[in-house]
């Protein structure tokens, strides 16, 4: 339970990160989710990702919202801030955070009735404003904590756990991102890893808003047969399209790939993203071409997985607003306020 | 030309109201004509009755030229400057006996003038204008100007002061300038040459404006946040409020551009809706920044989940209530103090919040300041409750100084160095220094200060808790906290002379009330006065209305909730109240005070002191 403090073990042999510290230095509270819940396998690739990243634990803060996936920040990064707020609204605290402090990293975690139902309209917003942050959905289909209702995820067709069946269409939160402008959507799935890490880096490293659907099966109320969001079920219909290796800045890149199937792009702080293609005619960069290929797939029952569209010649929140390099939390009062001389010259305007 | 034997000699002591369509360009000449008033010397009060529409709609503008510079509505009306056709009928039934009606002649309405009680004046406006000047456009505009030189011949305001107002005004568009001054002389010497000028209500330089300044309450919380050092602003547009970030943004472009790097010291998110407005508020305050929002009350009702977070997670947020007349969507653009209770109270569970009453644009300034220095200090959300008639109008206030010894009040926010010297882990609701104020951190400052800020229960250590002993320790906490407050607000204003009746305002009402006392004292009855500052009360508050065994509560709603805030959360005998209510949307004006103390005293003289 959240409550309950983990023990601090440390092994000396444990590997470490740039600046010397351990996958353990990256871990938060016990999780109180159901054993072999999906979410605390994307927790585990979070904590990867920042100790991969060499992030310091205090510069990560962490935002969510309410429900299961919400819960989540409390169990990485106890070295970081984090705030649970109301339900839907993670995404205004991060826009207000993110404002008031541009230096920080921010991640929001956050789940399909989070964001596609109650939170909808902060989520669109978020991404029109292109708030500098990573944005994980552990989307499950489900109402876990209420005890097994359908979100608006959830596929037509796809049964609850009692047999009954869902007939609403599913909103689909990478086309919709798609849609609004995002500039860098991703899809993965909490069983892997070895996808899900590297988003999670090129995604954090990402000078903008970055949108990483992950499928997190609900082993409770969402893992039987006729789901669509059960690990069986995903397992089978699961479409990498295109996937990223994350670079750091100044690392060589190493691996081979067969021409026209590996395309670098390169990240605001000089790291690249080296993405193999794994279906050729695809194109990661267009954006209309993007959502005709995930209407083709989804037609035929599949779920695209990868880092589906990216962005890096757009404007983050920051450069649309013009705002100072130094965090406004830290500006000095001096150079805040026009002083009494300031004053008289805007008294004129009023006499 | 009709006369009337019993016109008075109101010589800066009138009211000139001026009936216009919306959207025809008479705000420029309304403020033409109050300013060259206020530029003689002469105190006045402007007054905006405007409908919640772009364009066609009846609007009004009220002057009230006061010579003891009184603040509210007289009730009267003396001169009508009626413009607008569809509204002509009631306009001239609202004059005063004795009063003027100037109207456009250019077409003859006689039916529609039926009164001989007062002078009615018809000057040929849209004809001049149309002989005079090309473009629709520029003649409907420029026909509010020529009523304005016409009304500077009969009230005798200073030709001079107007023109050099119009140079200021269009200092690099001299065609414009032109045309306006054109038509400012064309109607002047209309007048000049078909009135008797000057009327014997008329205006006569004096030498009380010195060192004041005319400003919208809403442009002076502006100020307040900018000096407050507030550099995020987060809002959603509604009106009464749209005002306030407006002059923020304008503030802003001038005071915080860096001049080296062109970049903006603030950022404004104009939000999607009140709830991520908020919450974008909330967002920043909790990393540290000075953040604010302004709003009415549908977006305090929207705001109402956040709100409750804000107040357990203790969380810093101003909000700027510019209130309106609800309920619900209500009259948007016209006046009432009707979010007392909902303010107090705002969000489920126990929850109760700091409210600062300002009564004038000074006040706007120094409680957005106060504002921000309390949510910091006390950790919670503060409101500013204004409202219409003292955001979006015009009042006349001392010019607002400064004085550069102010610094912030950031509150008990632990450094760098005091994290890492913390003797133990940090805890975030622990209650340190028995002021019932917790320590708090900030993000990306140092890992031994993370904790989690959450909505759900918590202990005082800052870890979730489902407990009911520690869950009741930080609840009974945060209302120690709230009794705290009491000693740091603004305290009540009062001017107590041993009256045993008394009246007790808060806000905007206060210009009526202190006019109305004025108007009781000349007719023999004295009473004490009191305005409300602040809540929650502070034991100011309790001993006046201990001390007194009448008590007239004056407030702009219907269900008296100033007084209702009162009984609830101070040992006052409900038998000792009387409430005096306005709510018809217009600013209460001081006829309605002196009537409703008259006829309660009426009944209960015997508790009355004649002064």
């Amino acid at each position: 339970m959240s409550f309950i403090t983990k023990p601090k073990i440390t092994h000396p042999g444990l590997p470490k990160n740039d600046i010397g510290l351990t996958r353990r230095d990256y871990e938060g509270g016990m999780s109180t989710l159901c054993a072999g819940c999906g979410h605390d396998s994307v927790t585990a690739a979070v904590i990867e990702a920042v100790w991969g990243l060499s992030i310091r634990p205090e510069q990560l803060a962490k935002l969510s919202g309410i429900g299961c996936s919400s819960k989540t920040t409390a169990y990485f990064d106890s070295g970081g801030h984090g705030f649970n707020g109301v339900h839907g609204r993670m995404p205004s605290i991060a826009t207000g955070a993110a404002a008031a402090n541009r230096d920080l990293y921010y991640v929001g975690i956050s789940g399909d009735g989070d964001t596609l139902s109650i939170g909808f309209g902060q989520f669109a917003h978020a991404i029109r404003r292109n708030v500098n942050m990573l944005y994980l959905i552990e989307n499950n289909g489900v109402y876990g904590l209420t005890k097994g209702q359908f979100s608006a995820s959830a596929d037509i067709g796809s049964k609850a756990k009692r047999g009954e069946e869902n007939k609403q269409p599913p909103v689909d939160p990478v086309m919709t991102a798609l849609m609004l402008g995002a500039t860098f959507v991703a899809r993965s799935f909490s069983g892997d890893k070895e996808q899900l890490v590297p988003l999670i880096k090129a995604g954090l490293r990402h000078n903008g808003f970055a949108l990483i659907d992950v499928l997190s099966p609900c082993v409770t109320f969402n893992d039987h047969e006729g789901s669509t969001k059960s690990y069986e079920f995903v397992r089978d219909h699961y479409d990498e399209v295109v996937h990223a290796d994350f670079v750091p800045p100044a690392t060589e890149i190493t691996a081979q790939y067969a021409e026209g199937h590996a395309l670098p792009v390169t990240l605001h702080d000089g790291s690249r993203i080296l993405l193999r293609k794994l279906d050729p005619s695809y194109d990661p960069t267009d954006r209309t071409r993007a959502i005709g290929y995930l209407r083709e797939k989804l037609q035929q029952g599949e779920h695209v997985t990868g880092l589906i569209y990216v962005d890096q010649s757009s404007s983050d929140f920051h450069a649309v607003n013009n705002t100072t390099a130094t965090p406004l939390n830290q500006m000095a009062y001096e150079k805040l306020t026009p002083g009494r001389k300031g004053m008289e010259k805007i008294m004129g305007r009023y006499r | 030309m009709h006369t009337t034997a019993n016109a008075q000699d109101r010589v800066n002591d009138f009211v000139l109201k001026l009936a216009n369509v919306n959207g025809t360009g008479s705000a420029s000449a309304n403020t033409l004509l109050m300013k060259s008033m206020f530029r003689m010397g002469i105190p006045v009060m402007g007054k905006n009755y405007f409908p919640s529409n772009i364009q066609g709609l009846p609007t009004w503008y009220e002057i009230r030229v006061t010579r003891e510079a009184y603040v509210a509505r007289s009730g009267r009306i003396d001169i009508m400057v009626a413009m607008n056709a569809e509204t002509y009928q009631r306009d001239v039934r609202e004059v005063d006996p004795g009063g003027y009606l100037i109207y456009d002649s250019s077409w003859p309405r006689p039916t529609l003038l039926k009164r001989d009680d007062i002078t009615i004046l018809g000057v040929p406006l849209a004809r001049m204008c149309n002989e005079t000047f090309k473009g629709v456009r520029a003649r409907i505009l420029l026909k509010n100007i020529m009523y304005s030189g016409v009304l500077a011949a009969l009230l005798e305001i200073d030709l001079d002061v107007m023109r050099a107002l119009l140079a200021e005004s269009y200092s690099s568009k001299k065609s414009l300038l032109d045309s306006n001054t054109q038509a400012l002389e064309i109607g002047y010497n209309y007048a000049r040459e078909h009135f008797p000028c000057p009327l014997p209500t008329r205006v006569a330089r004096m030498d009380k404006t010195a060192n004041h300044i005319l400003i919208d309450g809403n442009t002076a919380a502006a100020l307040g946040c900018l000096y407050a050092g507030a550099t995020v602003g987060a809002w959603y547009p509604i009106t009464p409020s749209t005002s306030v970030m407006d002059a923020f943004k304008s503030f802003c472009q001038k005071w915080r551009v860096d001049p080296e790097t062109g970049k903006n010291n603030y950022l404004i998110v104009q939000a999607e809706d009140e709830l991520a407005a908020i919450g974008a508020v909330i967002g920043a305050s909790w990393n540290g920044a000075r953040a604010f929002t302004p709003t009415s009350g549908p977006g305090i009702s929207l705001m109402n989940e956040f709100i409750g977070l804000a107040y357990y997670a203790e969380i810093p947020a101003v909000l700027f209530d510019i209130q309106r007349v609800g309920p619900s969507t209500g009259m948007p653009t016209r006046t009432q103090q009707g979010d007392i209770m909902l303010a107090a109270y705002a969000s489920h569970g126990d929850t109760r919040h700091v409210l600062l009453f300002p009564a004038n644009p000074e006040e706007c300034f120094h409680q957005a300041i106060d504002a921000f220095d309390l949510a910091e200090r006390l950790q919670t959300p503060v409101f500013v409750l204004s409202d219409l008639d003292i955001g979006m109008n015009d009042w006349m206030c001392p010019v607002l100084d400064w004085d550069e010894s102010y610094k912030p009040d950031r509150g008990k926010v632990l450094t760098k160095a005091q994290i890492e010297n913390l003797p133990t882990k940090f805890h975030r609701y622990l209650d340190l220094d028995e002021d019932a104020i917790p320590y708090r951190t900030l993000p990306g400052v140092h890992p031994k200060g993370a904790y989690f800020t959450r909505g759900s229960g918590h202990n005082q250590y800052g870890g979730y808790t489902e407990d009911a002993a520690e869950y009741q320790i930080v609840l009974d906490r945060l209302r120690r906290k709230f009794e705290r407050a009491k000693s740091l607000v603004p305290k009540a204003l009062i001017d107590a002379s041993g009256n045993q009746a008394a009246i007790v305002s808060v806000g905007s009402s206060d210009g009526a009330v202190r006019e109305a006392l004025d108007i009781l004292k000349s007719r023999g009855v004295t009473l004490d006065y009191m305005r409300i500052r602040a809540f929650p009360f502070g034991p100011d508050v309790e001993k006046f209305l201990a001390s007194h065994s009448l008590l007239f509560i004056v407030e702009q709603n219907r269900d008296a909730q100033l007084r209702s805030l009162l009984t609830l959360e101070t040992p006052i005998e409900k038998h000792k109240l009387r409430s005096i209510l306005h709510y018809s949307g217009l600013p209460i004006s001081s006829s309605c005070i002196v009537d409703g103390v008259l006829a309660e005293l009426g009944n209960e003289k015997r508790l009355v002191n004649s002064g």
